[in-house]
């Protein structure tokens, strides 16, 4: 399998990127250090995204941003996977009525704009990363509930089960062992290709102010603050703004690899 | 017949199902119902006594959820304590510059997505234009329209910074939204148009001496438009989204602007409203999208 260069910088940049949330420390400096005599100026050898509008180093506040941004996302994805895992599979071994009852709920839930959806959430919880996460986390859980549904319907047709349900195994057993493995299949591909639109989301609710407050190093937050110094200092915003786009991208470009791979080997 | 009555009775049934979250997502809010719809309004007893009259909050639970049912089902939306006003005037009055920025923006993309997708046929073209969709659709709307706000408004000067005074004023945002959505039509239409050019009716027209282009506007185009009929719902949903994070970039009155004082404001009434009112366009738009299949393709009218 050749790894063709964009996958491979694509890989990359999300294997920074993960350095970035586990441990920020080891890329950059103290992001909430300001430095008055030093404010809003642009990108230099000593600053390389420049800095804001109290002198804090744009760069350092986009590596530490990385733990907001990226895990909000992560978490998020992961409670929708779960979540989405857990009704899918529920919908697909249901009877009729139960089954069609799921289904119409989770049509009701994918009817709500994602964003107004997390807004009505944040209404509601108020704002801050754990509103932020669960919030994103509901919205986006019909997509996943819908394929592992429809691939449940499929497994429980499969030969090794009506093998398994002759064999006598408890219920339990069936959807553990036999129902849960196979039916988990795509997930993993979905949830690389959700976790950017789970990042676009959440950076899109926090430059509205909704998620952590400052003076956390949050990307969207940083987008929103240096908006306001936009005539002069451009840096301050756009930069953190390409880092955004340059994360989903990646997480696309390895994502649909993955499933280019996925499908090939499903095909033979 | 049979099918059409059963794609809209389970349409009634999602948005039954959608008004029933929302009225779950209300309750489930800490404190009392009353301290939630009063936000951060106005707190005497005489409005708190109004609020319970007008949701049957001293009556048992199942009267209050019906009556609130009654009262969605009506189209009465409720008042807003923050702002003393019906949340249908509140919408209402705002609904104007959303729905100008939301038309102008789907034309804008779907026009964009026709052309590119039209256009970029040949090999090279096409990994050009599907490297730029991409990086269009992985962008936060918001960073495009700060970077199309500095060039075009601060360095450039030809369009105004924020407001909602003219067409001029319509121009920048417009574009922001439609650029993402340009970004994922042209890949639904691309893959249409790819799908449709195998088909043998490509193939029999070629044969009778049609030119590529004319088999690809006349025969090809058609059905790749098909899928993306199924899109309007989602088209809906992405226009709404964005422009409450655009309207906030550009300054723009609006829906998205009401949305955020509301939920900042923790205006209850409002955000309900919203939310209910977007699933309800959302549901009503992808009933008729499902029933206009059942028009074009005849074959699924037999299931």
């Amino acid at each position: 399998m050749v790894v063709r260069p964009g996958v491979a910088v694509a890989g990359g940049f999300l294997a920074v990127a993960a350095l970035a949330v586990v441990w920020p420390s080891v890329l950059a400096g103290d992001p909430l250090r300001a430095d008055p005599l030093h404010v809003l100026q642009a990108p230099s050898a000593a600053h390389w995204f420049g800095t804001d509008q109290l002198g804090r180093d744009v760069l350092d506040r986009v590596v530490h941003g990385a733990r907001h941004s990226l895990a909000i996302g992560t978490a998020a994805t992961l409670l929708a996977v779960l979540a989405g895992v857990l009704v899918g599979v529920l919908a697909g071994l249901s009877h009729r009525y139960a089954d069609e009852a799921l289904s119409r709920g989770i049509d009701a839930l994918s009817a709500f704009p994602l964003i107004l959806l997390a807004l009505l959430f944040i209404a509601i919880a108020g704002t801050g990363t754990t509103s932020l996460i669960i919030a994103i986390g509901v919205a986006t859980m019909p997509h996943y509930a819908r394929v592992v549904r429809a691939q449940t319907f499929v497994v429980r047709r499969a030969g090794y089960v009506t093998q398994a349900v002759a064999f006598g195994d408890s219920r339990a057993r069936l959807v553990l062992r036999h129902v849960l493995p196979n039916v988990l299949g795509p997930v993993p591909v979905l949830a690389m290709i959700g976790l950017g639109e789970a990042v676009l989301v959440a950076a899109g609710l926090s430059f509205l102010g909704m998620g952590p407050q400052p003076p956390s190093p949050e990307w969207g937050a940083m987008l929103s603050d240096g908006r306001g110094y936009l005539r002069i200092a451009w840096w301050a915003s756009v930069l953190p703004g390409l880092v955004v786009t340059l994360t989903v991208v990646s997480l696309t470009v390895v994502g649909r690899h993955w499933q280019r791979r996925f499908e090939g080997r499903a095909a033979r | 017949m049979n099918a059409v009555i059963r794609r809209i009775l389970s349409g009634v049934v999602v948005l039954w199902a959608a008004a029933t979250a929302a009225y779950l997502a209300l309750l489930a809010a800490p404190g009392t119902t009353v301290d939630t719809i009063v936000g951060d309004g106005a707190d005497t007893p005489e409005i708190r006594a109004r609020i319970v009259a007008e949701w049957g909050l001293d009556r048992p639970e199942i009267v209050q959820y019906v009556s609130y049912l009654g009262r969605v089902a009506h189209g009465d939306l409720g008042r807003s304590y923050l702002l003393q006003r019906p949340v249908s005037d509140v919408v209402g009055a705002q609904l104007g510059p959303t729905l100008r920025l939301a038309v102008a923006a789907a034309g804008l993309g779907i026009v964009l997505a026709l052309v590119l997708a039209l256009t970029t046929r040949r090999p090279w073209a096409r990994r050009v234009s599907s490297s730029a969709e991409l990086v269009l659709v992985s962008t936060p709307p918001f960073l495009i329209g700060i970077v199309l706000l500095s060039v075009f408004s601060f360095r450039l000067g030809w369009f105004p910074v924020s407001g909602d005074k003219g067409i001029a004023a319509l121009v920048l945002p417009a574009l922001t939204l439609a650029l993402p959505v340009a970004g994922v039509l042209t890949q639904v239409l691309r893959d249409g148009l790819d799908r449709a050019l195998d088909e043998p009716f490509a193939v029999t027209a070629r044969s009778r001496g049609l030119g590529e282009s004319a088999v690809l506007v006349r025969h090809a185009l058609r059905h790749a438009l098909l899928p993306a009929i199924a899109l309007a719902g989602w088209l809906f949903g992405v226009l709404l989204g964005g422009a409450v994070i655009i309207e906030s970039v550009f300054g723009r009155p609006g829906l998205g602007s009401v949305t955020l004082l509301a939920v900042t404001s923790k205006d209850m009434p409002v955000v309900l409203a919203v939310v209910v009112l977007s699933a309800t366009v959302y549901v009503v738009l992808n009933t008729v999208a499902d029933l206009a299949y059942l028009v074009v393709d005849p074959r699924l009218r037999r299931s």
